[in-house]
Protein backbone atom coordinates (compact mmCIF):
# COMPACT_ATOMS: atom_id res chain seq x y z
CA UNK A 1 0.00 0.00 0.00
CA UNK A 2 1.64 3.48 -0.72
CA UNK A 3 -1.46 5.46 -0.40
CA UNK A 4 -4.02 6.27 2.90
CA UNK A 5 -7.62 5.02 2.74
CA UNK A 6 -8.91 8.10 3.87
CA UNK A 7 -8.97 12.12 2.85
CA UNK A 8 -8.87 13.54 5.93
CA UNK A 9 -7.18 12.86 9.42
CA UNK A 10 -10.29 12.61 11.61
CA UNK A 11 -8.93 9.73 14.05
CA UNK A 12 -7.86 6.32 14.56
CA UNK A 13 -10.75 4.86 14.63
CA UNK A 14 -11.35 5.51 10.93
CA UNK A 15 -7.57 4.15 9.75
CA UNK A 16 -6.78 0.97 8.39
CA UNK A 17 -3.92 -1.00 10.17
CA UNK A 18 -2.02 -0.13 6.68
CA UNK A 19 -2.71 3.22 6.92
CA UNK A 20 -0.96 3.54 10.78
CA UNK A 21 1.81 1.30 9.29
CA UNK A 22 2.57 3.66 5.88
CA UNK A 23 2.48 6.60 8.16
CA UNK A 24 5.29 4.95 10.51
CA UNK A 25 7.06 3.94 7.27
CA UNK A 26 6.65 7.58 6.06
CA UNK A 27 8.12 8.89 9.37
CA UNK A 28 11.15 6.86 9.53
CA UNK A 29 12.36 8.25 6.25
CA UNK A 30 11.25 11.57 7.74
CA UNK A 31 12.94 11.52 11.14
CA UNK A 32 16.43 10.69 9.30
CA UNK A 33 15.82 14.00 7.43
CA UNK A 34 15.30 16.17 10.65
CA UNK A 35 18.59 14.47 11.72
CA UNK A 36 20.44 15.70 8.54
CA UNK A 37 22.25 18.98 8.07
CA UNK A 38 19.66 20.59 6.14
CA UNK A 39 16.62 19.67 7.52
CA UNK A 40 14.25 20.58 4.95
CA UNK A 41 12.97 19.06 2.02
CA UNK A 42 10.47 21.02 -0.89
CA UNK A 43 8.15 18.20 -1.21
CA UNK A 44 4.98 20.57 -0.33
CA UNK A 45 6.26 23.61 -1.55
CA UNK A 46 2.91 24.83 -3.48
CA UNK A 47 0.57 23.76 -0.63
CA UNK A 48 -0.95 26.09 1.48
CA UNK A 49 -1.86 25.18 5.41
CA UNK A 50 -3.89 26.51 8.02
CA UNK A 51 -2.93 25.86 11.35
CA UNK A 52 -6.48 26.70 13.12
CA UNK A 53 -6.18 26.45 17.06
CA UNK A 54 -9.43 26.95 18.89
CA UNK A 55 -8.05 25.70 22.14
CA UNK A 56 -4.74 26.79 24.30
CA UNK A 57 -1.38 24.22 23.24
CA UNK A 58 2.23 25.25 22.84
CA UNK A 59 3.67 21.97 21.99
CA UNK A 60 1.18 20.42 19.32
CA UNK A 61 1.45 23.58 17.71
CA UNK A 62 4.86 24.33 17.42
CA UNK A 63 4.88 20.50 16.04
CA UNK A 64 2.65 20.80 13.11
CA UNK A 65 3.89 24.38 12.55
CA UNK A 66 7.74 22.55 12.26
CA UNK A 67 6.70 19.83 10.18
CA UNK A 68 5.04 22.19 7.77
CA UNK A 69 7.70 24.14 7.69
CA UNK A 70 10.19 21.40 7.29
CA UNK A 71 8.39 20.38 3.93
CA UNK A 72 8.74 23.75 2.88
CA UNK A 73 4.60 24.08 3.18
CA UNK A 74 3.29 27.51 3.43
CA UNK A 75 1.38 27.94 6.99
CA UNK A 76 -0.83 30.64 8.14
CA UNK A 77 -1.49 30.42 11.68
CA UNK A 78 -4.76 31.29 13.27
CA UNK A 79 -5.79 31.24 17.63
CA UNK A 80 -9.10 32.38 18.10
CA UNK A 81 -8.67 34.42 21.38
CA UNK A 82 -7.56 36.82 18.64
CA UNK A 83 -9.75 36.76 15.87
CA UNK A 84 -13.76 37.17 15.19
CA UNK A 85 -14.72 33.95 16.52
CA UNK A 86 -14.79 36.23 19.77
CA UNK A 87 -17.01 38.89 17.70
CA UNK A 88 -19.68 35.41 17.06
CA UNK A 89 -18.21 34.09 13.89
CA UNK A 90 -19.61 30.37 13.49
CA UNK A 91 -16.73 27.84 12.95
CA UNK A 92 -17.95 26.91 8.95
CA UNK A 93 -17.67 30.60 8.14
CA UNK A 94 -14.22 31.65 9.89
CA UNK A 95 -12.80 28.16 8.16
CA UNK A 96 -14.37 29.46 4.33
CA UNK A 97 -13.26 32.74 4.61
CA UNK A 98 -10.01 31.31 5.67
CA UNK A 99 -10.29 28.75 2.33
CA UNK A 100 -11.22 31.75 0.43
CA UNK A 101 -7.66 33.09 0.21
CA UNK A 102 -6.47 29.20 -1.28
CA UNK A 103 -5.22 26.90 1.93
CA UNK A 104 -5.17 23.34 0.68
CA UNK A 105 -5.02 21.81 4.12
CA UNK A 106 -6.51 22.60 7.93
CA UNK A 107 -4.69 21.63 11.29
CA UNK A 108 -7.65 21.83 13.64
CA UNK A 109 -7.79 21.82 17.21
CA UNK A 110 -11.45 22.57 18.56
CA UNK A 111 -12.98 22.22 22.71
CA UNK A 112 -16.18 20.42 20.77
CA UNK A 113 -15.43 16.86 20.04
CA UNK A 114 -16.80 16.50 16.30
CA UNK A 115 -15.22 19.75 15.54
CA UNK A 116 -12.71 18.48 13.04
CA UNK A 117 -15.10 15.85 11.23
CA UNK A 118 -18.13 18.37 11.18
CA UNK A 119 -15.29 20.78 9.29
CA UNK A 120 -14.57 18.01 7.14
CA UNK A 121 -17.83 17.31 5.44
CA UNK A 122 -18.82 21.07 5.48
CA UNK A 123 -16.06 22.67 3.88
CA UNK A 124 -13.79 22.13 0.68
CA UNK A 125 -9.77 21.33 1.96
CA UNK A 126 -7.92 18.71 3.73
CA UNK A 127 -8.68 18.82 7.39
CA UNK A 128 -6.36 17.19 10.12
CA UNK A 129 -7.40 16.66 13.37
CA UNK A 130 -5.00 18.18 16.44
CA UNK A 131 -7.30 17.04 19.33
CA UNK A 132 -11.11 17.60 19.36
CA UNK A 133 -12.49 18.30 22.40
CA UNK A 134 -12.10 14.86 24.80
CA UNK A 135 -12.52 12.64 21.78
CA UNK A 136 -9.56 12.12 20.01
CA UNK A 137 -6.00 12.90 18.91
CA UNK A 138 -4.87 11.01 16.38
CA UNK A 139 -1.09 12.28 16.05
CA UNK A 140 -0.79 11.89 19.31
CA UNK A 141 -1.65 7.97 19.53
CA UNK A 142 0.84 7.98 16.10
CA UNK A 143 3.47 9.16 17.74
CA UNK A 144 3.28 7.14 20.89
CA UNK A 145 3.00 3.93 19.24
CA UNK A 146 5.80 4.83 17.14
CA UNK A 147 7.95 5.48 19.91
CA UNK A 148 6.75 2.10 21.38
CA UNK A 149 7.96 0.75 18.04
CA UNK A 150 11.16 2.61 17.83
CA UNK A 151 11.64 1.80 21.70
CA UNK A 152 10.41 -2.03 22.09
CA UNK A 153 11.22 -2.50 17.78
CA UNK A 154 7.25 -3.74 17.79
CA UNK A 155 4.10 -2.52 18.81
CA UNK A 156 2.37 -5.96 18.01
CA UNK A 157 2.13 -8.18 21.65
CA UNK A 158 2.80 -5.40 23.78
CA UNK A 159 0.96 -4.35 27.20
CA UNK A 160 0.92 -0.48 27.91
CA UNK A 161 -1.40 0.76 30.40
CA UNK A 162 -2.50 4.60 30.46
CA UNK A 163 -2.75 6.01 33.88
CA UNK A 164 -5.00 8.86 35.29
CA UNK A 165 -7.18 10.81 33.92
CA UNK A 166 -8.46 8.83 31.04
CA UNK A 167 -12.31 10.21 31.15
CA UNK A 168 -10.94 13.65 29.90
CA UNK A 169 -8.46 12.47 27.48
CA UNK A 170 -8.90 12.25 23.68
CA UNK A 171 -5.10 10.95 23.91
CA UNK A 172 -6.26 8.14 25.72
CA UNK A 173 -8.86 7.16 23.01
CA UNK A 174 -7.03 7.77 20.15
CA UNK A 175 -4.39 5.88 21.98
CA UNK A 176 -6.30 2.77 22.76
CA UNK A 177 -7.60 2.66 18.67
CA UNK A 178 -4.21 3.24 17.87
CA UNK A 179 -2.40 0.38 19.76
CA UNK A 180 -5.59 -2.17 19.53
CA UNK A 181 -4.86 -1.71 15.65
CA UNK A 182 -1.11 -2.51 16.01
CA UNK A 183 -1.81 -5.90 17.81
CA UNK A 184 -0.48 -4.43 21.40
CA UNK A 185 -3.13 -5.22 24.55
CA UNK A 186 -4.20 -1.90 26.42
CA UNK A 187 -5.25 -1.01 29.87
CA UNK A 188 -6.38 1.50 31.54
CA UNK A 189 -5.32 2.52 35.77
CA UNK A 190 -7.10 4.81 37.68
CA UNK A 191 -9.70 5.85 40.46
CA UNK A 192 -13.15 4.75 38.93
CA UNK A 193 -14.20 8.40 38.66
CA UNK A 194 -11.90 9.54 35.94
CA UNK A 195 -12.63 5.91 33.96
CA UNK A 196 -15.17 5.98 31.34
CA UNK A 197 -18.08 3.35 32.27
CA UNK A 198 -18.00 1.87 28.88
CA UNK A 199 -14.14 1.07 28.89
CA UNK A 200 -14.59 -2.54 29.21
CA UNK A 201 -17.28 -2.22 25.78
CA UNK A 202 -13.17 -1.33 23.77
CA UNK A 203 -11.42 -4.25 25.32
CA UNK A 204 -9.60 -2.28 28.01
CA UNK A 205 -9.41 -3.56 31.35
CA UNK A 206 -9.47 -1.36 34.38
CA UNK A 207 -7.16 -1.72 36.99
CA UNK A 208 -7.69 0.27 40.17
CA UNK A 209 -4.18 -0.80 41.99
CA UNK A 210 -1.10 1.37 40.28
CA UNK A 211 1.39 -1.23 40.88
CA UNK A 212 -0.50 -4.51 39.94
CA UNK A 213 -1.19 -2.42 36.74
CA UNK A 214 2.76 -1.43 36.51
CA UNK A 215 3.62 -4.78 36.96
CA UNK A 216 1.57 -6.33 34.23
CA UNK A 217 2.33 -3.66 31.62
CA UNK A 218 5.50 -2.77 29.42
CA UNK A 219 4.62 0.59 28.73
CA UNK A 220 3.17 2.81 30.84
CA UNK A 221 1.50 5.88 29.02
CA UNK A 222 0.77 8.74 31.93
CA UNK A 223 -1.41 11.08 31.36
CA UNK A 224 -2.00 14.51 32.83
CA UNK A 225 -5.03 15.43 35.43
CA UNK A 226 -6.64 18.06 33.31
CA UNK A 227 -7.75 19.95 35.98
CA UNK A 228 -9.51 22.76 33.72
CA UNK A 229 -11.44 20.39 32.17
CA UNK A 230 -13.10 19.20 35.67
CA UNK A 231 -16.01 20.76 36.59
CA UNK A 232 -16.64 18.98 39.84
CA UNK A 233 -14.26 17.09 42.04
CA UNK A 234 -12.92 14.06 40.79
CA UNK A 235 -10.65 12.70 43.71
CA UNK A 236 -9.83 14.24 47.15
CA UNK A 237 -6.91 16.14 46.57
CA UNK A 238 -4.13 16.21 44.23
CA UNK A 239 -2.16 15.55 46.90
CA UNK A 240 -4.52 12.35 47.63
CA UNK A 241 -3.76 11.65 43.94
CA UNK A 242 -0.27 11.89 43.98
CA UNK A 243 -0.02 9.53 46.60
CA UNK A 244 -2.06 6.75 45.20
CA UNK A 245 -2.15 7.14 41.00
CA UNK A 246 1.56 9.05 41.37
CA UNK A 247 4.33 7.08 38.94
CA UNK A 248 7.67 7.63 40.51
CA UNK A 249 11.47 5.76 40.35
CA UNK A 250 10.75 4.40 43.64
CA UNK A 251 7.44 2.15 42.05
CA UNK A 252 9.72 1.19 39.35
CA UNK A 253 12.15 -0.12 41.36
CA UNK A 254 10.20 -2.20 43.13
CA UNK A 255 9.07 -4.04 39.91
CA UNK A 256 10.47 -7.29 38.81
CA UNK A 257 11.16 -5.86 35.49
CA UNK A 258 11.91 -2.80 33.70
CA UNK A 259 9.28 -0.66 31.39
CA UNK A 260 9.23 2.30 29.44
CA UNK A 261 7.47 5.67 31.09
CA UNK A 262 5.58 7.89 28.95
CA UNK A 263 3.60 11.29 28.82
CA UNK A 264 1.89 13.20 26.25
CA UNK A 265 3.03 16.54 27.96
CA UNK A 266 2.84 18.82 29.79
CA UNK A 267 4.15 17.36 32.69
CA UNK A 268 2.65 18.67 35.87
CA UNK A 269 5.83 17.13 37.96
CA UNK A 270 5.06 15.79 41.24
CA UNK A 271 1.68 14.95 40.49
CA UNK A 272 1.08 12.37 37.78
CA UNK A 273 4.95 11.90 37.46
CA UNK A 274 7.77 12.44 39.53
CA UNK A 275 10.65 14.95 38.26
CA UNK A 276 13.03 12.50 39.13
CA UNK A 277 11.47 9.73 37.10
CA UNK A 278 10.20 12.34 34.19
CA UNK A 279 14.19 12.67 33.52
CA UNK A 280 15.43 9.39 34.23
CA UNK A 281 16.14 6.69 31.03
CA UNK A 282 13.01 5.04 31.89
CA UNK A 283 10.92 7.79 30.43
CA UNK A 284 11.23 8.76 26.55
CA UNK A 285 8.93 12.04 26.73
CA UNK A 286 11.43 13.77 24.96
CA UNK A 287 11.81 11.12 21.67
CA UNK A 288 7.62 11.44 21.89
CA UNK A 289 8.24 15.01 21.27
CA UNK A 290 10.88 14.25 18.64
CA UNK A 291 8.71 11.87 16.90
CA UNK A 292 5.97 14.05 17.03
CA UNK A 293 7.44 16.06 14.02
CA UNK A 294 8.50 12.85 11.92
CA UNK A 295 4.76 11.66 12.41
CA UNK A 296 2.98 15.26 11.32
CA UNK A 297 5.26 15.75 8.48
CA UNK A 298 4.27 12.11 7.21
CA UNK A 299 0.81 12.85 8.13
CA UNK A 300 0.65 15.67 6.09
CA UNK A 301 2.73 14.54 3.29
CA UNK A 302 0.91 11.70 2.50
CA UNK A 303 -2.83 13.84 2.94
CA UNK A 304 -1.27 16.43 0.49
CA UNK A 305 -0.55 13.46 -2.11
CA UNK A 306 -4.11 13.05 -2.14
CA UNK A 307 -4.99 16.37 -3.13
CA UNK A 308 -4.86 15.60 -6.99
CA UNK A 309 -3.56 18.84 -8.97
CA UNK B 1 8.20 -6.45 -27.91
CA UNK B 2 11.77 -7.01 -26.44
CA UNK B 3 15.11 -6.47 -28.14
CA UNK B 4 17.97 -6.73 -26.49
CA UNK B 5 20.73 -4.07 -26.60
CA UNK B 6 23.36 -5.27 -24.49
CA UNK B 7 24.06 -8.79 -23.66
CA UNK B 8 25.68 -10.27 -20.28
CA UNK B 9 29.21 -9.99 -21.95
CA UNK B 10 29.03 -6.67 -22.79
CA UNK B 11 27.72 -6.12 -19.82
CA UNK B 12 30.84 -6.91 -17.79
CA UNK B 13 33.05 -4.91 -20.19
CA UNK B 14 31.26 -1.99 -19.38
CA UNK B 15 30.78 -1.90 -15.71
CA UNK B 16 35.16 -2.80 -16.32
CA UNK B 17 35.71 0.34 -18.28
CA UNK B 18 33.45 2.32 -16.18
CA UNK B 19 35.37 1.56 -12.83
CA UNK B 20 38.62 2.18 -14.91
CA UNK B 21 37.20 5.93 -16.09
CA UNK B 22 36.85 6.40 -12.81
CA UNK B 23 40.00 5.36 -11.48
CA UNK B 24 41.59 7.45 -13.84
CA UNK B 25 39.84 10.51 -13.02
CA UNK B 26 39.58 10.36 -8.98
CA UNK B 27 42.91 8.77 -8.41
CA UNK B 28 43.38 7.08 -4.68
CA UNK B 29 39.47 8.24 -3.86
CA UNK B 30 40.16 9.97 -0.79
CA UNK B 31 37.74 12.94 -2.01
CA UNK B 32 35.35 10.84 -3.47
CA UNK B 33 32.26 9.57 -2.06
CA UNK B 34 29.87 7.39 -4.73
CA UNK B 35 26.25 7.84 -4.23
CA UNK B 36 23.93 5.45 -5.88
CA UNK B 37 20.28 6.84 -6.16
CA UNK B 38 17.15 5.01 -5.11
CA UNK B 39 15.83 2.08 -6.00
CA UNK B 40 17.85 1.26 -9.41
CA UNK B 41 21.46 3.14 -9.07
CA UNK B 42 22.39 1.81 -5.57
CA UNK B 43 22.56 -2.24 -7.37
CA UNK B 44 24.56 -0.46 -9.92
CA UNK B 45 26.92 1.95 -7.21
CA UNK B 46 27.57 -2.09 -5.27
CA UNK B 47 28.45 -3.57 -8.16
CA UNK B 48 30.86 -0.38 -9.65
CA UNK B 49 32.41 -0.11 -5.88
CA UNK B 50 32.55 -4.15 -6.01
CA UNK B 51 34.76 -3.83 -9.15
CA UNK B 52 36.96 -0.83 -8.30
CA UNK B 53 37.83 -2.39 -5.06
CA UNK B 54 38.61 -5.56 -6.59
CA UNK B 55 41.26 -3.24 -9.11
CA UNK B 56 42.50 -0.82 -6.66
CA UNK B 57 42.81 -2.67 -3.44
CA UNK B 58 41.40 0.24 -1.81
CA UNK B 59 39.07 -0.89 0.56
CA UNK B 60 38.63 3.18 2.04
CA UNK B 61 35.89 3.91 -0.68
CA UNK B 62 33.16 5.99 0.53
CA UNK B 63 29.91 5.33 -0.33
CA UNK B 64 26.44 6.16 0.49
CA UNK B 65 22.70 5.68 -1.35
CA UNK B 66 20.32 8.35 -1.67
CA UNK B 67 16.31 8.56 -1.94
CA UNK B 68 14.84 11.26 -4.23
CA UNK B 69 11.39 10.74 -3.04
CA UNK B 70 10.46 14.43 -0.91
CA UNK B 71 12.93 15.98 -3.74
CA UNK B 72 11.00 14.97 -6.54
CA UNK B 73 9.19 17.67 -9.28
CA UNK B 74 5.70 15.57 -9.71
CA UNK B 75 4.20 15.47 -6.14
CA UNK B 76 0.91 15.24 -6.30
CA UNK B 77 1.00 14.67 -10.52
CA UNK B 78 1.04 11.01 -9.97
CA UNK B 79 -1.67 8.76 -10.07
CA UNK B 80 -0.07 6.47 -7.34
CA UNK B 81 2.66 8.38 -5.16
CA UNK B 82 6.01 6.80 -4.92
CA UNK B 83 6.98 5.11 -1.65
CA UNK B 84 10.13 6.63 0.04
CA UNK B 85 12.81 4.41 0.14
CA UNK B 86 16.00 3.68 2.66
CA UNK B 87 18.53 6.48 2.77
CA UNK B 88 21.92 5.52 3.94
CA UNK B 89 24.19 8.98 3.94
CA UNK B 90 26.29 8.73 7.07
CA UNK B 91 29.00 11.59 5.25
CA UNK B 92 28.77 14.80 5.02
CA UNK B 93 29.34 16.03 1.16
CA UNK B 94 30.83 19.41 2.48
CA UNK B 95 34.13 19.59 -0.01
CA UNK B 96 34.01 16.26 -1.27
CA UNK B 97 33.37 15.28 -5.23
CA UNK B 98 30.42 13.37 -5.65
CA UNK B 99 29.62 10.93 -8.09
CA UNK B 100 26.48 10.25 -8.95
CA UNK B 101 25.10 6.79 -9.64
CA UNK B 102 21.82 6.14 -11.78
CA UNK B 103 20.96 3.32 -14.25
CA UNK B 104 19.07 5.28 -16.66
CA UNK B 105 19.27 8.41 -17.39
CA UNK B 106 16.27 9.80 -19.37
CA UNK B 107 14.38 12.71 -18.71
CA UNK B 108 17.22 14.52 -16.35
CA UNK B 109 14.44 15.00 -13.55
CA UNK B 110 15.48 12.54 -10.88
CA UNK B 111 19.28 13.66 -11.35
CA UNK B 112 17.89 17.70 -10.83
CA UNK B 113 15.86 15.97 -7.80
CA UNK B 114 19.23 14.44 -6.83
CA UNK B 115 21.40 17.16 -6.18
CA UNK B 116 19.06 19.13 -4.23
CA UNK B 117 18.64 16.49 -1.95
CA UNK B 118 22.60 15.65 -2.16
CA UNK B 119 23.02 19.52 -0.82
CA UNK B 120 20.95 19.09 1.77
CA UNK B 121 24.22 17.11 3.05
CA UNK B 122 26.74 20.02 2.53
CA UNK B 123 28.24 21.92 0.18
CA UNK B 124 30.67 19.22 -2.50
CA UNK B 125 33.51 20.68 -4.50
CA UNK B 126 32.41 18.90 -7.44
CA UNK B 127 29.04 16.18 -8.63
CA UNK B 128 29.90 14.04 -11.45
CA UNK B 129 27.24 11.92 -12.96
CA UNK B 130 27.59 8.16 -14.11
CA UNK B 131 24.93 6.21 -15.78
CA UNK B 132 24.32 2.88 -17.60
CA UNK B 133 21.93 3.83 -20.44
CA UNK B 134 22.05 7.50 -21.59
CA UNK B 135 19.02 8.05 -23.51
CA UNK B 136 19.94 10.80 -25.28
CA UNK B 137 17.05 11.95 -27.40
CA UNK B 138 14.37 12.46 -24.43
CA UNK B 139 16.02 15.02 -21.78
CA UNK B 140 13.82 17.91 -20.13
CA UNK B 141 16.20 19.33 -18.49
CA UNK B 142 19.91 20.53 -19.50
CA UNK B 143 21.97 17.56 -17.64
CA UNK B 144 24.71 15.70 -19.24
CA UNK B 145 26.51 12.71 -17.84
CA UNK B 146 30.24 12.26 -17.42
CA UNK B 147 30.51 8.50 -17.93
CA UNK B 148 27.85 6.67 -19.67
CA UNK B 149 27.80 2.51 -20.50
CA UNK B 150 25.99 2.93 -23.09
CA UNK B 151 23.86 5.83 -25.32
CA UNK B 152 20.78 4.57 -26.61
CA UNK B 153 18.32 6.41 -28.83
CA UNK B 154 14.56 5.78 -28.07
CA UNK B 155 11.34 6.66 -28.44
CA UNK B 156 8.99 7.81 -25.92
CA UNK B 157 6.64 4.67 -25.78
CA UNK B 158 9.75 3.03 -25.45
CA UNK B 159 11.16 1.33 -22.22
CA UNK B 160 14.77 0.27 -21.16
CA UNK B 161 15.02 -2.14 -18.69
CA UNK B 162 18.02 -2.97 -16.99
CA UNK B 163 18.35 -6.59 -15.46
CA UNK B 164 21.04 -7.49 -12.32
CA UNK B 165 22.06 -11.06 -12.04
CA UNK B 166 22.19 -10.21 -8.20
CA UNK B 167 18.47 -9.81 -8.03
CA UNK B 168 18.02 -13.62 -8.76
CA UNK B 169 19.61 -16.65 -9.69
CA UNK B 170 18.15 -17.02 -12.90
CA UNK B 171 18.77 -13.95 -14.16
CA UNK B 172 21.95 -13.08 -15.98
CA UNK B 173 23.12 -9.13 -16.10
CA UNK B 174 21.49 -7.68 -19.51
CA UNK B 175 19.63 -4.53 -20.91
CA UNK B 176 16.62 -4.51 -23.10
CA UNK B 177 14.46 -2.63 -24.58
CA UNK B 178 10.70 -2.93 -24.50
CA UNK B 179 8.62 -1.34 -27.30
CA UNK B 180 5.01 -0.94 -26.22
CA UNK B 181 2.81 -3.13 -28.55
CA UNK B 182 0.50 -1.08 -30.38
Amino acid sequence: MSELSVNHLLGIKNLQREDIELIFKTADNFKRIINQPIKKVPTLRDITIANLFFENSTRTKLSFELAEKRLSADVINFSSSSSSVKKGETLVDTVNNILAMKVDMVVIRHPNPGAAEFLSRNVKATIVNAGDGAHEHPTQALLDSFSIRERLSQVKGKKVVIIGDVLHSRVALSNIHCLQKLGAEVAVCGPSTLIPKFINSLGVHHYSDLKKALNWCDVANVLRIQLERQDVNYFPSLREYSMVYGVNKEILDSLEKEIVVMHPGPINRGVELSSDLADSDFAIILDQVENGVAIRMAVMYLLAGKLKK
Amino acid sequence: MEKQIVSSNQFEIMIERLAHQLIENHSDFSETILVGLQPRGVEFNSRILERLIEITKNKNIVSGSLDITFFRDDFGRRDTPIEAQELDMNVSVEGKKVVLIDDVLFTGRSIRAAMDALMSFGRPKQVELMVLIDRRLKRHLPIQPNYVGKTVDSIFSERVVVKWKSENEEVKDEIILLKSEE
